[in-house]
């Protein structure tokens, strides 16, 4: 479990994180989610222990995160850092083999930990591969591998899906999500379908704010404006005169579509009026093609958090 | 208190080495090392007819200046660059740990070059009347200044991300440090200055050692030189933070 209090940190003059809040459960995968430069990245430099915030706290598992305790938290926790850096020189044997030593796994378990976390992140026809051979792909499985070579139970995962094709994508959220039924995850995106696929939680940052909170499907209800968009035969004009007669309607829209007479039209309302709005074309004799009740994508809840 | 563990250690100047010798860097070096020390070698034999090594190990603070910069360069500075440097200081190592990894992996390297100088020693003793005592000394003596100019590269290869001033600026101060006790330097200055020149420079004391003693005042000057340069390289990584 890991808990961050009022987190603050400067660069310079810039703020690069100011009274960020939030907690991870164990089970839990909490994605951070945010612009460029809101501070996603700065964050879990703290809590991993690599950077040190200027105010504020990170608790793992109920102990402070400070000199004397650094080095026992750091090993409960894997990092998957930014762009996944590694050694151009190194093979990938020599990379894990030298994680697993320096997390303080003993010689004779280090082969099975280093096949285990290889065939784990699919990179067992690659074990004596060259870094600087490896495709970005690759690459990134690699930063993965390291940072679950220890076994451990908090992962700290910095964009972990990109650069990965979608086959790669798909492959690695699953993984990620199984992971996620033991350990404590934090991962960093700003790809909204990641959010939805496989966050618990979803913590909004925008310049180093905290700006939303919440499940992936809270945060979009936190919002009362419901959209509903059909597709109708029939003259504009009376179609509005007879949708603005409902209950709750806020704003009507609508525009021709690719079909000669038919009308797209978005209903605007404070609450779910679809059968309203389903009984009012029938009684004006409007017919109805299509109905959709739209969603507020996570597209548009991460405009509306970020662009204040 | 300091605490070492020793597997992290070890795993610590392993991953040295193997980036050393999984380059070129390691081989251009010790070729040109090599070349180098043979011809300074045979040069004093052939022309003064002497087997003595004194025309190598006089010349070795000034191959030094430049080969030693040119390893310690890339030391932190690409860790930095790269980022790679997130991975190996969030991995439960200590700064400490991190720091004397690189300086050891460094000075392995070091002893290994200079050990390669051996075979050319040996059958210079096979020509000639060779003073070992001398040598072994001069070899210990080498040693000494080669890992304090490394750990004032290593120094100063985590101020910047750029591998090239981390060159250059090492082989300036470390030129600074090694001309600092030379009569040229010292004759215009007031004499309590001009002796403290001499005591801080890294030549005076290695001249003192060529002569075939060693004095501890020497080997306590380049212990301290060496420590300082740790102390403040664990220093700079800390305040990184
Ligand atoms: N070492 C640094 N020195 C100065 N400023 C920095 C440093 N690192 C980050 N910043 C600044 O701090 C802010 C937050 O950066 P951070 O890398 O945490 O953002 P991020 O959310 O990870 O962005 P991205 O999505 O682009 O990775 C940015 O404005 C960035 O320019
Ligand atoms: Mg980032």
């Amino acid at each position: 479990m890991i808990t961050v209090k009022n987190l603050q940190k400067n660069y310079g003059p810039l703020r690069a994180l100011d009274n960020v809040d939030f907690e991870v459960q164990q089970g839990e995968i909490l994605a951070l989610l945010g612009p460029n430069g809101a501070g996603k990245t700065t964050a879990m430099k703290i809590i991993t222990g690599f950077l040190k915030s200027d105010a504020g706290s990170v608790e793992i598992d109920g102990e402070l995160l400070e000199e004397k305790s650094l080095l026992r938290l750091q090993n409960k926790i894997g990092y998957l850092p930014e762009n996944a850096p590694l050694y151009p020189e190194l093979n990938v044997w020599e990379h894990l083999d030298f994680m697993a030593s320096v997390h303080g796994i003993a010689k004779e378990d280090r082969e099975k930990a280093i096949r285990e976390a290889a065939k784990t992140c699919g990179l067992m026809e690659k074990l004596y591969a060259d870094v600087s051979e490896l495709s970005k792909g690759y690459k990134q499985r690699l930063g993965l591998a390291q940072a679950l070579i220890h076994d451990p139970e908090i992962l700290i995962l910095d964009e972990p899906t990109t650069g990965l094709d979608p086959n790669q994508i798909i492959e690695i959220r699953k993984f990620i999500t199984s992971l996620g039924k033991k350990k404590t995850i934090i991962l960093s995106t700003h790809i909204m379908q990641e959010v939805e696929a496989i966050a618990d939680r979803v913590v909004v940052i925008n310049k180093g704010r905290l700006v939303g909170e919440g499940t992936p499907e809270s945060l979009g209800g936190q919002d009362s404006v419901h959209c509903t968009r059909i597709t109708i035969k029939g003259c504009p004009k009376k179609t509005e005169r007879h949708l603005k007669k409902i209950k709750n309607v806020d704003r009507i829209e609508h525009r021709p579509s690719k079909e000669k007479g038919v009308i797209e039209v978005s209903v605007f309302t404070t609450e779910d009026m679809r059968s309203d709005i389903v009984k009012a074309l029938a009684l004006a004799e409007l017919e109805l093609l299509e109905i959709i009740s739209e969603k507020q994508t996570m597209e548009d809840i991460f405009q509306k958090l970020t662009q204040k | 208190m300091i605490q070492i563990n020793k597997d992290k250690f070890q795993a610590l100047v392993r991953k040295e080495l193997r980036l050393y010798f999984n380059s070129p860097i390691a081989y251009i070096f010790l070729v040109v090392f090599l070349l180098l020390s043979s011809w300074l070698f045979f040069r004093t034999f052939f022309l003064i007819g002497q087997t003595e090594m004194r025309g190598f190990f006089g010349i070795l603070p000034w191959i030094f200046l430049f080969l030693i910069p040119s390893l310690t360069m890339r030391l932190w500075s690409e860790e930095y660059r790269q980022g790679t440097v997130e991975t190996l200081l969030t991995s439960s190592v200590s700064v400490e740990e991190a720091v004397l990894g690189k300086a050891a992996g460094s000075f392995i390297f070091l002893a290994l070059a200079l050990l390669l100088t051996f075979p050319v020693a040996i059958s210079l003793s096979f020509v000639g009347n060779l003073d070992w005592g001398v040598v072994l000394t001069a070899y210990f003596g080498a040693l000494l200044l080669g890992m304090a100019y490394i750990s004032l590269g290593l120094f100063i290869s985590s101020l910047t991300r750029n591998q090239i001033v981390a060159f250059i600026v090492s082989v300036l101060v470390l030129f600074a440090f090694l001309i600092l006790g030379d009569g040229i330097v010292t004759a215009f200055l007031p004499n309590w200055l001009g002796s403290l020149c001499k005591t801080l420079s890294l030549g005076t004391h290695y001249n003192s050692i060529l002569r075939g003693v060693i004095d501890t005042r020497d080997f306590i000057f380049y212990l301290s030189f060496i420590v300082l340069f740790l102390l403040l390289n664990v220093q700079t990584l800390k305040t990184r933070r």
